[in-house]
């Protein structure tokens, strides 16, 4: 057989293309029901995480639903859109990023730990390679961190990728996102030794500077969306 | 093992462990023993999965040897090894998300190691299955021992820990030593590379240039 003739080859080509593309879309059409339970689960893992609860070995979905109370869905004027717990975990804040700012729905999670009320909100930002993540929850002052979770889709090993390490998450416990005042200035991410006026700061991770800028961008962005809601009296917001 | 393993697949198996290593003679894949060995577990981690695929990819092109057109074997070869990393991709995320959740960088960089495009060239395209699928073992292995290596020193030093565990003890710290961050720093994994070229050559003469 001559396998260099050209119609050999413009066949071989096309035969091999559908084959490969037959296969692949049978693998992924067989498993994405598996695959959205697992993204499912994992999404409510990090919220959980943000809580500083760590749910290894325990039935995440069902921890969740023990500490996870009740969800809002606000638009950027702290406006209630929603109040189902369903309707803010299926937000895909990826897609909502990119949606024009006053159409934007924002989710925040609200959690009762201990008899004390959390409130979660979700971070979405960008490090060096791809964007990265995360939640935050306060404490029902609205200004205290509670807890952190951030995670990334590809920065560096060993540098950038330790956003996702509890020494650097556990350093934002107890830092206030509002200055004296009571104005929104969000948390600094600075090298050690270096300080922040007039705002809290926690230390960043050497070797991963692009990336901790990334997080303090992160911060001021998302968590700036909600300002609004953050300067509404805390029960109730303006129902 | 006797006939499984005859003199010829034994140094097929062999020679990427040391004379022939993919990374240190070949000079192919340094662009992820740069990118992954900052730690030991994704180091390790992305040994395995590369010697798992070229293993498999060069079974499926030895198998198909005598049909690729010559004129798009490569585009051929390329495919081949991204549908099976897009495969495996794909079960990890359904049956061991976690899994896939720290491997998601690697898994693609897999897909551009140049050992798998080498290997299938250089072997698969002109051996037999077997004698393939002994080559693709033995060169993931020659890949993933040299980057566990690297992995070691870097971790060690850079962080002080080893699989994430402190390894360093804190008396040290206290007494003023501190880690080397130059450690993590990609650069340094050049230099870790170019100090096993440097042994390994010195040992064997053969590898000297003259």
């Amino acid at each position: 057989m001559n396998t260099n003739n050209n119609s050999y080859t413009l066949i071989y080509a096309i035969v091999m293309v559908i084959i490969v593309a037959l296969m692949l879309a049978f693998v992924s059409g067989a498993l994405k029901s598996r695959q959205d339970a697992n993204v499912e689960l994992d999404k409510k893992k990090q919220i959980l995480s943000s809580l500083n609860i760590d749910t290894k070995g325990q039935d995440a979905a069902k921890v969740y639903d023990r500490y996870i109370i009740g969800a809002l869905v606000l638009d950027i004027n702290g406006n209630i859109r929603s109040e189902s717990k369903d309707d803010a975990f299926a937000l895909d804040m990826t897609k909502e990023m990119q949606a024009d700012p006053n159409n934007r729905q924002l989710p925040v999670f609200i959690a009762n730990v201990d008899g004390q009320t959390k409130y979660i909100f979700s971070l979405q930002g960008a490090g060096l390679w791809g964007p990265i993540w995360g939640y935050i929850s306060l404490n029902d002052d609205k200004n205290t961190v509670y807890g952190t979770y951030y995670s990334h889709a590809s920065e560096t090993p060993g540098l950038g990728a330790n956003i996702t390490s509890d020494e650097f998450q556990n350093q934002f416990i107890g830092k206030h996102i509002l200055n004296g005042v009571g104005e929104f200035v969000s948390i600094a991410v600075l090298k050690a030794g270096k300080r922040a006026e007039g705002k809290d700061h926690v230390d960043a991770l050497s070797g991963g500077t692009i990336t901790s800028q990334g997080v303090e961008k992160m911060l001021k962005n998302s968590i700036g969306q909600y300002e609004k809601f953050l300067h509404q009296p805390t029960n109730g917001g303006n129902k | 093992m006797g006939k499984l393993l005859s003199e010829k697949t034994k140094k097929v198996f062999l020679g990427p462990l040391n004379k022939n290593n993919p990374i240190t003679v070949q000079v192919l894949g340094i662009c992820s023993a740069l990118a992954v060995t900052a730690e030991l577990k994704p180091a390790l981690v992305m040994g395995i999965s590369v010697t798992i695929i070229v293993a498999f990819s060069n079974v499926i092109i030895s198998l198909l040897r005598n049909t690729i057109p010559n004129s798009i074997r490569i585009i051929v070869q390329l495919v081949v090894v991204a549908a099976l990393v897009t495969v495996v991709s794909e079960i990890l995320k359904a049956f061991a998300y976690d899994v896939s959740v720290q491997l998601s960088v690697y898994i693609g960089l897999i897909i551009t190691n140049c050992i798998l495009m080498g290997r299938l060239e250089a072997f698969a395209m002109a051996n037999k299955p077997w004698a393939s699928f002994i080559d693709g073992l033995g060169n993931g292995f020659g890949y993933a021992w040299i980057l566990v290596v690297i992995a070691f020193f870097r971790e060690l030093f850079g962080s002080g820990s080893l699989f994430g565990f402190p390894i360093i003890p804190e008396k040290l710290y206290e007494w003023g030593y501190i880690n080397n961050g130059l450690m993590i720093l990609p650069p340094m994994a050049l230099i870790l590379v170019a100090c096993i070229i440097w042994i390994q050559r010195s040992r064997n003469k053969e590898l000297q240039e003259k």
